[in-house]
């Protein structure tokens, strides 16, 4: 890992900027109605400022690289749960359906 | 305050030196956040599966919220998140004084988050929107059936959150009372630096809650 980076205050502020600005856009799209897409659009704003904490506050952007791959085996493992469950649920509602 | 400006860390016995004790600290640490977003993914995964057989109960439910005070809790966190990192700042560029501020404006922001969730949960309680057979609410909007599904799950998500808030609390006055103590300086932050981790990890779990249940609907 080496010497301890220290990132400018700077950087910060406008991470922090960033992260007000989005939280903004996240009510603001919330106004309009795009169908199934309003927690997709929702889920992908959360996820710009998701990823901006964990880059910038949670220094993953300067850190060792175990730490992501960590953080990402969890969000893998996540992701095979909601994946396969979700499946499930989604062709059962299909054979239920007249759709 | 007694600024014991003497205090020197030493690693523990079983490290190598300082460098791999940080190293084993924030590599347990992530460990730890990897159990945290399973645990909640647990309840993201729920929410997933009846929001897609009960588009319904979540609309319904959402509107029970008041959107401006899910609002003013992000930005309450998004402040707080911003002050750990600068504590963690201060203590590196060794400006003690700020690291104590940037801890106090910490907590203060962690108080105001429980207070807004207060004035929500009684609400709320007031009413009789609660999970299950506990509700209790008579308005029109009860007609939509299953309802009360949708406060199970905002219960369960806001108050498994809200208790991790807690948690960094008390994490947060410990390191105002080790930072009194002169503990943290350039060489030596990495309570702060795990602490901040935590503290994060629970701005970021907030960051998809308050789409979830106060504006997707």
């Amino acid at each position: 890992m080496g010497a301890h980076h220290i990132i400018p205050a700077k950087t910060f502020l406008n991470v922090l900027i960033a992260l007000l600005f989005l939280t903004f856009v996240t009510v603001w799209v919330a106004q309009f109605d795009f169908g199934v897409m309003n927690a997709f659009i929702a889920m992908a704003v959360a996820s710009i400022k998701g990823a901006l904490v964990l880059m910038y506050f949670m220094h993953l952007k300067y850190d060792d690289k175990s730490y992501l791959v960590i953080f990402f085996t969890g969000i893998f493992f996540l992701f095979v749960f909601f994946f396969f469950s979700q499946l499930d649920i989604v062709t059962r509602i299909f054979e239920g359906n007249t759709l | 305050m007694s600024t014991d400006s003497t205090y020197e860390h030493h690693p523990a016995h079983h490290f190598r030196d300082a460098e791999h004790e940080v190293e084993a600290s924030k590599f347990g640490l992530w460990l730890f956040l990897c159990t945290e977003i399973l645990m909640f993914g647990g309840l993201f995964v729920g929410y997933a599966i009846f929001h897609a057989m009960y588009p319904e109960i979540f609309i319904a439910g959402s509107k029970f919220l008041d959107w401006r005070l899910g609002a003013l809790n992000t930005v309450i966190l998004l402040i707080s998140s911003f002050t750990v990192v600068m504590a963690i700042h201060s203590a590196q560029t060794n400006n003690k004084k700020w690291v104590l501020i940037n801890l106090y404006i910490t907590l203060a922001c962690a108080a105001g988050f429980m207070i807004v969730k207060y004035i929500e949960y009684s609400h709320k309680i007031h009413d009789g929107l609660l999970p299950g057979k506990f509700f209790s609410y008579t308005g029109a909007e009860a007609a939509v059936q299953n309802l009360p599904l949708y406060f199970s799950f905002y219960f369960m998500m806001t108050g498994l959150h809200g208790s991790h808030v807690l948690a960094g609390m008390v994490l947060i006055s410990w390191l105002i009372y080790r930072a009194h103590k002169g503990h943290f300086g350039p060489k030596y932050y990495t309570p702060v630096e795990c602490v901040g981790l935590f503290w994060h990890l629970v701005d970021l779990i907030w960051i998809y809650l308050f789409p979830l249940l106060y504006l997707v609907g």
